[in-house]
C-alpha cells in the first residue's frame, strides 16, 4: 500500500458528492495496522455513468495513480437500499471501507414522541420494512412491561404475535437469502425467494389487511383476530413452505461456485463480541445466543425449537444458519397453528378497557373497518360509550412516568425498543435499537484486505434494510 | 416503586454464590474485607487499568484531569402539569386549575433484590464511588447513575470482571429533559452480559451547560461497537463524548444544524387541507397534559 500522500481519485457513480468526514472507525482501534482512509487532496474525480468505462480506465492508466476512492451508492442495486459504501482501493483489493447511512432518515423516533402510544406502532413497523412485526412487537412489549400488563396478554394474542413473527422471520431470511444469492450471480434462489415470500405476505394480507407495514400488533394484544378461514389459509402456507423450502439447500449447500463466493467475510467469535454482533452471523461462529431461548418473551419458552448454528463464521454460515432457521421457524408455526385451533373465539387484546383499544375490525363490502356491531352500538345505543371511543382513539391511554429497555431476536439479531414515559398520553422518548445499524459498523473489519467483489456478498451477509438503519 | 424480580424462576436470576447476603447493609459491604478487591482472587480476570494496552486506542481529545461531579438528586422531577389540555386550545375542561407534578421513578433503597444487589455490590467493591446518588430498580429493570468521570474505569470492570462480565452495550440512547434543571440531557447505555444473561442500564445525568454541548467520556475505547451509537446521540442530542474517534453527524447531513431530537427542535410539518377544512400539523395539534 502506497503512503497516504499518494494522488488521491475518486470515482463517483451518480451524483456528485463531496467526502464527507466519516472518516475512522472504532473498528480502526481494533484493526489496527490495516490502513486508515487518508487526508490525502482529491485532484481528479471521474463520474461513472455506464459505457464509459473505457474512458476511466485510459485516464487511470496514464496517470498511474496507486489509490482510487470508489464511491460504492447510495444508489446501487447491491447495497440493500441506499447505503454508501466509500472504498479505498488498490487494485481490486480493498484498503480502507466506511459505510455511510443517514439517507433514508424519515425521523421516526421523533414523530412518535408526537403520536399517541398505539400510533407509535405505524411509524416503528415502518423502520426495518422487511421484517415489520418484529418492530411492532418490540415496541408493544415495552409499551406493556412500562404498563404493567405484560401477565394480563391473552394467550391468543401471544400465540398470534409468535406465529407472525416467525413468518415474518422466514419472509425475512427468504429476503436475505433471495437477493444475497442474486447479486452472486444466483438469480433462481432470488426468484422462487420471493415466490415464497408472496405466499407468506398474501397470509399477512388477509390477516392485517396490508402487505407490510401492519401496524397489527398494538399494545395490549393484535389489532384483530384470524378472518374467517384464516387457519385453512395458514395451512395451506405451512404445506407450501414444506413442498418448497428444501429447494434452497438443493440449489446452493453444495453448489461449488456457491460455496466459491461464499466462504469470505470472516468475523469469529472474539470479533463478534468486540463489535456486539448478534443473530445469525454470531450464531454462524457456532455461538448459540438466541433471546427466544435465553429471555423468553411472548411465550417462547412453550414453544419447541432449536437454536441452529453453524461453525464456518463466513457468509457461507450465515446462509447456512438462515436456511436452517427458517425450518425451525416453521416448526413454531405449526405449533401455533394447533394452538390456534384450541384457542378458537379467545380475546385478542387486554380486559383493561381503559388500554384495549374500543373495537376490533372488520372485513366490510369496501374493505377493512370498524365493525357494523361497534358503530351501531356507539351511534346509537350508548352515549358513554361513544364518549370511551373518543377518549381513547383520539387521546389515548396514559403509561406511567419511567423507561424500559424491552430486546427481542429479529431475523437480524437483537433488535430492541428503549421507551421513557413522562406519564402522559404520548412517548416521550423512543428510541429503536435496530440490529441493521449496529451490525453495518462490522463491515469494514469483514471488507478491508479483500476483493470488492466479497464486498458485495459481506454486505448481503449482514442483511441490514436501511429503512432500520436510519430510522 | 421498587419492583425486583421475585420469580426465582426467571432465566436472569443468577445470583453468584461468592456475593455477601444482599440483605447486609451496602455501606458495610463496600469497606468489609471480604468485598474488597483482593489481586487475583476476588477480582476475577478483571484488569488494572493501568496495564491495559491502550496505545492502539484513540488519545485524541481524552480529558486531562477529572473533576468530581456533583451528585443527582434522588428524584429526578419531569415537569409541573396544569388542566388537562396542553398545547393547541384554551383549557375548556373544568380542570384548568389541577396541578401536577411529574417525577421519574424514585431512588431505590436496599435490598434491590434478586442478582440486583450482587452486581451492585461488585459494581461498588471494583469502582469506589461511581455512583453519582441514584440506582433506580424499576420494573424488573435497574439502572444505575454513574458519575461520568468514573464510566470509563466502571465500564471496563463491568465488561472484564468475571463476575460481572457485561460483554456488550447493545445500544446507547439520549434523552432531553428540559424541565429537569441541572440533568437535562441524559446518557444512556444499556448492556448486556451473555455469560450470565442480565441486563442492566447505565445513565449519565449531564447538565445542559451554556453552549448546550455538555461532555462526558466516550465508551469507544471499552466497547468498540458502541461508536455508532455515540455519533447518533452527538448527531441527535449534541452530547459531546470526548475521545471518540470520529464524533462526526450519521444520519443528519453532515451541515446539518440543530440536533433534531432535542425537545426545544420543532417537529415541523405544513398543515392539511381538505375542502377548505385546515389540520395544522401534528406538533401543533392540541395535546393532553
Amino acid at each position: 500500500m502506497s503512503s497516504h500522500d499518494m494522488n488521491h481519485e475518486t470515482v463517483q457513480n451518480g451524483e456528485d458528492q463531496h467526502m464527507d468526514s466519516t472518516g475512522a472507525t472504532a473498528v480502526d482501534a481494533v484493526n489496527a495496522g490495516m490502513s486508515a482512509p487518508s487526508d490525502g487532496e482529491v485532484d481528479r474525480v471521474y463520474l461513472a455513468q455506464g459505457g464509459d468505462w473505457d474512458e476511466i480506465v485510459a485516464a487511470q492508466g496514464e496517470r498511474g495513480d496507486e489509490t482510487i476512492v470508489v464511491n460504492m451508492g447510495p444508489q446501487h442495486p447491491s447495497t440493500h437500499g441506499v447505503l454508501r459504501l466509500i472504498l479505498e482501493m488498490d487494485g481490486e483489493t480493498v484498503t480502507s471501507l466506511r459505510p455511510g447511512i443517514g439517507f433514508l432518515h424519515t425521523g421516526i423516533e421523533k414523530n412518535m414522541e408526537f403520536r399517541t402510544w398505539t400510533q407509535g406502532v405505524t411509524f416503528l413497523t415502518r423502520a426495518d420494512y422487511v421484517a415489520p412485526i418484529f418492530n411492532e412487537v418490540a415496541y408493544c412489549l415495552a409499551v406493556e412491561k412500562l404498563l404493567g400488563v405484560t401477565e394480563d396478554i391473552p394467550e391468543r394474542a401471544n400465540i398470534l404475535r409468535v406465529l407472525m413473527m416467525e413468518l415474518n422471520r422466514i419472509s425475512s431470511h427468504l429476503v436475505a437469502i433471495g437477493t444475497g444469492g442474486m447479486e452472486i450471480g444466483a438469480l433462481t434462489v432470488m426468484t422462487i425467494g420471493f415466490r415464497e415470500r408472496e405466499m407468506i405476505l398474501d397470509f399477512f394480507e388477509a390477516v392485517t389487511g396490508l402487505r407490510m407495514n401492519h401496524a397489527y400488533i398494538r399494545p395490549g394484544g393484535v389489532a384483530n383476530d384470524l378472518p374467517e378461514g384464516g387457519l385453512d389459509h395458514l395451512r395451506r402456507v405451512i404445506s407450501w413452505l414444506e413442498k418448497h423450502l428444501p429447494e434452497y439447500g438443493i440449489f446452493c449447500n453444495e453448489n461449488p461456485i456457491f460455496k466459491g463466493r461464499m466462504h469470505v467475510a470472516h468475523l469469529d467469535l472474539t470479533q463478534c463480541f468486540a463489535l456486539g454482533v448478534t443473530g445469525p452471523v454470531l450464531r454462524a461462529t457456532g455461538f448459540p445466543h438466541d433471546l427466544r431461548k435465553s429471555q423468553p418473551y411472548c411465550g417462547y419458552e412453550t414453544y419447541d425449537f432449536e437454536v441452529k448454528t453453524w461453525d464456518t463464521s463466513d457468509a457461507y454460515g450465515r446462509f447456512r444458519v438462515r436456511e436452517a432457521e427458517m425450518w425451525e421457524s416453521l416448526k413454531i408455526v405449526k405449533q401455533c397453528a394447533e394452538r390456534l385451533e384450541k384457542t378458537t373465539g379467545q380475546p385478542v387484546m387486554v380486559e383493561d378497557p381503559k388500554i384495549k383499544w374500543p373495537a376490533q375490525l372488520t372485513v366490510g363490502p369496501d374493505g377493512q373497518g370498524n365493525s357494523h356491531e361497534h358503530i351501531k352500538h356507539i351511534m346509537g345505543e350508548s352515549m358513554e360509550a361513544l364518549i370511551h371511543h373518543f377518549k381513547i382513539v383520539t387521546e389515548g391511554f396514559r403509561v406511567p412516568a419511567g423507561q424500559v429497555y424491552q430486546a427481542i431476536e429479529s431475523p437480524k439479531g437483537e433488535l430492541a425498543c428503549h421507551l421513557v414515559s413522562d406519564g402522559g398520553t404520548r412517548p416521550y422518548r423512543a428510541h429503536l435499537r435496530d440490529p441493521g445499524f449496529h451490525h453495518l459498523q462490522a463491515a469494514p473489519m469483514m471488507c478491508e484486505g479483500s476483493m470488492m467483489s466479497d464486498v458485495v456478498v459481506a454486505v448481503a451477509s449482514l442483511d441490514p434494510v436501511l429503512g432500520g438503519v436510519d430510522r | 416503586m421498587s419492583s425486583a424480580p421475585q420469580d426465582p424462576a426467571r432465566p436472569s436470576d443468577n445470583v453468584s454464590p461468592t456475593t455477601p447476603a444482599p440483605d447486609a447493609p451496602a455501606t458495610e459491604k463496600v469497606t468489609s474485607p471480604e468485598a474488597a478487591p483482593k489481586e487475583g482472587v476476588e477480582r476475577g480476570d478483571a484488569r488494572a487499568s493501568d496495564t491495559t494496552h491502550t496505545d492502539n486506542l484513540p488519545q485524541r481529545g481524552l480529558p486531562t484531569e477529572t473533576v468530581d461531579s456533583p451528585m443527582v438528586a434522588d428524584t429526578q422531577a419531569l415537569r409541573t402539569r396544569q388542566g388537562m389540555w396542553g398545547t393547541g386550545s384554551g383549557d375548556t375542561s373544568g380542570y384548568g386549575g389541577m396541578v401536577r407534578h411529574v417525577e421519574m421513578p424514585t431512588n431505590s433503597e436496599r435490598p434491590y433484590g434478586g442478582w440486583f444487589d450482587a452486581v451492585a455490590d461488585r459494581m461498588e467493591a471494583l469502582v469506589p464511588g461511581f455512583s453519582a446518588g441514584r440506582t433506580i430498580v424499576d420494573r424488573d429493570e435497574i439502572t444505575f447513575f454513574v458519575r461520568p468521570e468514573k464510566i470509563i474505569e466502571l465500564a471496563r470492570a463491568l465488561r472484564d470482571d468475571a463476575e460481572l462480565r457485561f460483554e456488550m452495550c447493545p445500544s446507547v440512547s439520549g434523552v432531553h429533559y428540559p424541565f429537569s434543571e441541572g440533568e437535562e440531557l441524559h446518557v444512556v447505555y444499556h448492556l448486556l452480559s451473555v455469560t450470565h444473561n442480565r441486563r442492566i442500564r447505565v445513565e449519565l445525568a449531564l447538565p445542559e451547560g451554556a453552549d448546550g454541548h455538555p461532555h462526558c467520556p466516550s465508551l469507544v475505547s471499552v466497547y468498540p461497537h458502541v461508536d455508532w451509537h455515540e455519533r447518533e446521540t452527538w448527531d441527535m442530542f449534541g452530547v459531546i463524548f470526548d475521545g471518540h474517534p470520529a464524533l462526526t453527524r450519521i444520519l443528519m447531513p453532515d451541515d446539518w444544524e440543530g440536533h433534531p431530537q432535542r425537545k426545544d427542535y420543532p417537529l415541523g410539518g405544513v398543515d392539511v387541507e381538505y375542502k377548505g377544512a385546515v389540520v395544522p400539523p401534528p406538533s401543533e395539534r392540541r395535546s393532553y397534559s
